[in-house]
């Protein structure tokens, strides 16, 4: 039964505690969940990484292939997110076509990676006007304990750092591939950063618990020198400007400390 | 990254493309219990397939209309990870993810005690995270084992393995490469080895009686020895629970005499 | 007439246990004159029976079991109540209000509302319908205030323990109060979320260890070192993890 909707009493402990400062899981209000980053697990893919923010898991999955460029855009490649929210992850989730949960998280990661022009699309065109390579990032969560767009955005970075780009050249129009391959060059090490906004106080990284009893989110996606670039509100209640500057604020150390997480100097 | 394609499958001492004899099965490795929504779980490597299956239920079916009187409806759904082959898939089910859906469920059926839960669904998901040839028995592998971990009463554990034909030899457990040579034969097949029954059988390409008896045999064969993986799976999972309640309980008795 | 195995042997379903004179017992099947398991977990037998104690299985409604359920739906005239088992339960408003329902007047969600948890005990369940409930007798009714937890039905009797003694142990050393579901949830009021966070601790503790013996006596031991050497700021590092 999809009865994972929070019992009454249980939101309201869990609200209470927040009120106070302290989470259901011993957690600070501005703590991240443990995580634990894995690349290259999927040979078949160009490049790959799994996440596990907590219990929540997801798996990135990076291919290349060669198409088509967009009209109006003759000059670059294409960058394409898609998220597929399994049935297994969650007795929520049903089979079918992508609903709006799994388009918002896809378009989130994608704005996060696009904005901070995290891949250099002009670098991606084979023949200007008639073929260019399509980078696809599609995103598996495997586990949903909450706070899915974090975890799935720092696996997309994973997952493109892990990217390998085949060597190749073109005969009659196709591109065929060589034998070899380079990293796939990345510009930017966009982190996402999400906040839930319970009993008017911002906690970092909800869990599950938290998200059923939480009004609002906040999402920012902060690149590496510091600049936003990518916000999303989610959820039926609001924030005040003071609460959004001063999610920001933690947003950028939280960030820092993500990105270590990923990025080896 | 792209395969090599090589030149001959199978050398003159019948030695395959990756070392392998005619009748040994790629290296295999099991988990149980591996995801914390589903209500039992599991996880194969076999060569360089990667399949995760996922259980919930028995619980409330939806839509009503699919339940059952008298068992519970089980219903399965056999998926591919855009990810997972060569050439990017796009997500949308394929028909052939819907055709091994339907034979995957068949051949798990006869092995759960549905007659039990009337009126109720019991939800399999098998998604294929890196693909390399039978992955439908690795997806059968590891589903009847979410199913155990579920804590579902079963007839028996199911084996699933595939035998074919390869260059004119009999082969067992064939991957892409194998799989996709002209002239051959694959032949999946889903077995409960303490009720000696077949539950999957299929094959494409094309056998004489004696190569499909040969065939069938490796096959089998290899189900057994499946299952000999899957019990040691379920062992690993729940011996460590045991093991660290025995030494628990010696430690006291240690502490008792002192 | 052989056996297969030795007590407390774990074996895997399929696993054929004994052959032709005995009876099948839990967690068996019979065919053809043999035994075999039907799930994971430890083989056992006595002179007649073959069984094996599953390490893992979900709850099956029964007449007469006290449940804990957390309300799903409203109905015109009673809930939908989820109680962790393959079947949703349904508790009547006649079930629950002492006099005759008045569906215009009565405010049902004021009794129960969606989220709601309740103690309440199985008065029907046969295979052709769903599981009614009562909150009717004393002892029944609403979740006020406290935390529930789950934990694998099969721990539910160690959790009891013989004639009380664990549970008993466990409200005495943490003063709180702890109802037992049969179904595998258990309410947990404390006078401090410090005193319920030790009665989870020890109720988790059972759970992993419920096949060892002492185990009453480890559990009143390990609630005593929690209470004794960690006054107050340091216990809250040490919160566990809920799940």
């Amino acid at each position: 039964m999809a009865s994972i909707m929070a019992a009454k009493i249980r939101a309201k402990r869990v609200a209470q505690l927040i009120a106070g400062g302290k989470r259901l899981d011993g957690r600070e209000l501005n703590d991240y969940r443990e995580i634990q980053i894995e690349s290259g697990l999927i040979e078949r893919a160009e490049g790959s990484a799994r996440v596990r923010l907590g219990k929540t898991e997801v798996l990135v999955g990076v291919k290349i292939a060669s198409g088509e460029p967009f009209l109006d855009t003759p000059n670059e490649g294409v960058l394409t997110v898609n998220a597929e929210l399994v049935p297994l992850a969650s007795p929520t989730f049903e089979a079918g076509p992508p609903d709006e949960n799994s388009i918002e998280l896809a378009r989130v990661v994608d704005r996060g990676i696009r904005e901070s022009k995290t891949i250099a699309t002009e670098d991606l065109v084979v023949e200007a006007g008639k073929k260019v390579f399509i980078v696809f990032v599609d995103v598996y969560v495997l586990n949903h304990d909450g706070n899915l767009i974090d975890a799935s955005a720092l696996a997309a970075l994973a997952a493109l750092l892990n990217t390998k780009m085949f060597n190749y050249e073109v005969k009659e129009g196709e591109v065929k591939i060589k034998p070899g391959y380079k990293p796939l060059p990345i510009n930017n090490h966009p982190i996402a950063v999400t906040f839930a906004k319970i009993n008017d106080k911002l906690v970092v990284d909800p869990w599950l618990e938290e998200e059923q009893v939480m009004e609002a989110r906040l999402t920012m996606t902060i690149e590496k020198d510091g600049k936003v670039c990518a916000m999303q509100k989610g959820g039926y209640g609001v924030f005040t400007t003071e609460q959004i500057l001063e999610a920001g604020k933690i947003a950028q150390q939280k960030a820092t400390e993500l990105r270590k997480l990923v990025v080896k100097e | 990254m792209s395969q090599k394609k090589p030149e001959k499958l199978i050398d003159e001492k019948d030695i395959r493309f990756d070392s392998r004899k005619l009748n040994e099965m790629r290296p295999v490795k099991i988990e149980v219990g591996i995801l914390g929504n589903a209500d039992g779980s599991a996880y194969i490597e076999q060569g360089k397939n990667r399949i995760l299956a996922g259980v919930y239920g028995p619980r409330e079916i939806h839509p009503k209309h699919q339940a059952l009187p008298d068992r519970a409806a089980l219903r399965c759904r056999y998926h591919m990870a855009p990810f997972s082959v060569q050439e990017r898939k796009s997500p949308a089910p394929s028909r052939r993810e819907l055709e091994i859906s339907k034979v995957m469920r068949e051949a798990l059926e006869p092995s759960v005690f549905t007659e039990y839960y009337p009126r109720t669904a019991i939800d399999l998901f098998v998604e294929v995270l890196q693909a390399d040839g039978g992955t439908r028995c690795a997806g059968i592998t590891v589903a009847s084992l979410a199913l155990a971990d579920a804590g579902i009463p079963m007839r028996d554990l199911v084996s699933a393995c595939a035998a074919g034909k390869v260059e004119g030899r009999i082969v067992l457990d064939l991957s892409d490469v194998e799989d996709k040579s002209s002239d051959g034969a694959d032949m999946p097949v889903a077995y409960m080895p303490s009720l000696n029954a077949v539950t999957l059988l299929q094959m494409d390409g094309m056998l004489t009686p004696d190569e499909f008896e040969q065939a069938l045999n490796m096959a089998v064969e290899g189900c057994k020895q499946i299952g000999q993986v899957q019990k040691e799976a379920l062992r690993a999972k729940y011996l460590t629970a045991k093991e660290a309640a025995t030494e628990t309980e010696e430690e006291a008795e240690e502490e008792a005499k002192e | 007439m052989p056996i297969f195995h030795e007590k407390r042997q774990l074996v895997t379903p399929g696993d054929l246990l004994a052959e032709n004179d005995y009876l099948n017992g839990e967690n068996t099947y019979k065919e053809n004159g043999k035994i075999y398991a039907t799930r994971v977990g430890l083989f056992d037998h006595d002179d007649k029976r073959i069984f094996v104690v599953a390490l893992k299985s979900f709850y099956i409604p029964m007449v007469g079991d006290t449940v804990i359920g957390k309300v799903l739906e409203l109905m015109l005239s009673g809930w939908i109540v989820d109680i962790r088992a393959p079947y949703v339960a349904v508790l009547r408003a006649s079930d629950a209000l002492e006099r005759p329902v008045r569906p215009q007047r009565d405010d049902l969600p004021a009794l129960f509302d969606v989220g709601d948890m309740m103690i309440a005990k199985i008065v029907a369940y046969d295979r052709t319908r769903d599981p009614l409930l009562t909150v009717l007798e004393r002892g029944l009714g609403k979740v006020a205030r406290g935390q529930t937890i789950e934990i694998t039905p099969t721990k539910i009797p160690r959790v009891i323990g013989k004639k009380g003694s664990m549970i008993t142990t466990i409200k005495n050393e943490t003063g709180c109060q702890v109802i037992i579901g049969q179904n595998g949830r258990i309410v947990i009021a404390g006078k401090t979320p410090e005193d319920e966070r030790l009665a989870i601790m020890a109720i988790r503790l059972v759970e992993q260890e419920a096949h060892t013996t002492g185990l009453t006596d480890r559990v009143t031991e390990m609630l005593r070192k929690e209470k004794g050497d960690k006054p107050g700021k340091e216990v809250a590092e040490n919160v566990p993890k809920e799940t």
